[in-house]
């Protein structure tokens, strides 16, 4: 399943699933300058209120922006993403971003498409919930 | 009832430009190395890394930030907002407002022209709204900041709203 192929609401694209742990978190940190103590201490997550360290939001837009990109596959761009971080990714964990059709538009050989888009982890905790929606060609 | 934590002088602020930046020049392997480390442990499509003949025919993530390490203006390391950096209200020149920890609520981001190496990107910054709740650790406050990203020849990049969510005492 594609951008241009046949596409219905309720439709799911490919999830993106990565670990959620130092190894991820220190090479997101160290590209975006984001070394804070809370993403790279257990002790700091815990006395910030969290079980553990904890993963930036920023790297859940990413995820979700890798996840839409995978699937685009080269035929179309991502224009708009709005995200609600709900809770922390917990250390140890796995995440997993999804998206859902919600609305499909075309117009003029251009398709429009609207997604509900989410991040959960394997605890079945939603980390992250919205919106994205992408463009591309309709066929 | 606690008293508010939004100052006059903070509702004040609202609509003020309060930061911007300008980046260096984007290197390809600054591209490189993002793509790398949010793709871990794949390897990232070959548009963020497969440069042709130059190495520099590539593109940048949508969510890149070319601001992360240090900027050509102001020079030197960053001082833009978000975890690493100084408070909203330090940059508005208004008292801290002595909540220990921070989180980020959300982002809402609208793309435009995408990034590529050699590209100097502009960010204005200004301070969208403030508000507070009661939080299971005591009262939040959220500030949203509004921030326009724009290339050298004045294409939009992205707009971008930020959510900070900030509580408990120090």
């Amino acid at each position: 399943m594609t951008i241009g192929q046949p596409l219905q609401p309720g439709d799911e694209i490919p999830v993106f699933a990565r670990a959620a742990d130092f190894d991820a978190w220190n090479r997101y940190a160290a590209v975006n300058a984001e070394f804070v103590p809370i993403h790279m201490d257990d002790a700091a997550g815990r006395q910030a209120g969290h079980e553990t360290a904890i993963g930036m939001g920023n790297l859940g837009v990413s995820q979700i922006n890798c996840m839409l990109r995978s699937w685009l596959n080269g035929h179309g761009r991502i224009a708009s993403v709005a995200l609600q971080f709900r809770s922390p990714a917990l250390r140890g964990r796995t995440n997993v971003a999804h998206g859902r059709v919600k609305s499909v538009y075309d117009a003029d050989h251009a398709r429009t498409i609207t997604l509900d888009v989410w991040i959960d982890d394997d605890d079945g905790t939603v980390l992250t919930r919205g919106t994205a929606t992408v463009e591309g060609p309709s066929r | 009832m606690s008293a508010s934590l939004i100052t006059p002088a903070m509702a004040d602020a609202v609509g003020t430009d309060i930061f911007r930046t300008r980046s260096y020049p984007i290197a390809a392997s600054d591209i490189r190395k993002w793509a790398l480390a949010v793709y871990h442990p794949q390897s990232p499509p070959p548009q963020f890394w497969d440069g042709g003949s130059t190495g520099d025919d590539i593109v940048a993530p949508e969510e890149f930030n070319p601001f992360a390490w240090m900027t050509a203006d102001p020079p030197g390391p960053p001082s833009a907002l978000g975890p690493a950096g100084p408070s909203l209200e330090s940059l508005l020149g208004l008292p801290n407002v002595g909540l220990a920890y921070m989180l980020n609520g959300g982002i809402e981001v609208d793309y435009g022209a995408p990034m590529r190496p050699g590209d100097v990107i502009t960010s204005i910054t200004t301070v969208a709204d403030y508000s507070e709740r009661e939080g299971r650790l005591g009262p939040m406050l959220i500030s949203r900041t509004r921030s326009e990203w724009t290339k050298g020849d004045g294409a939009r990049v992205k707009t971008q709203i930020n959510t900070l969510i900030r509580y408990g005492t120090s």
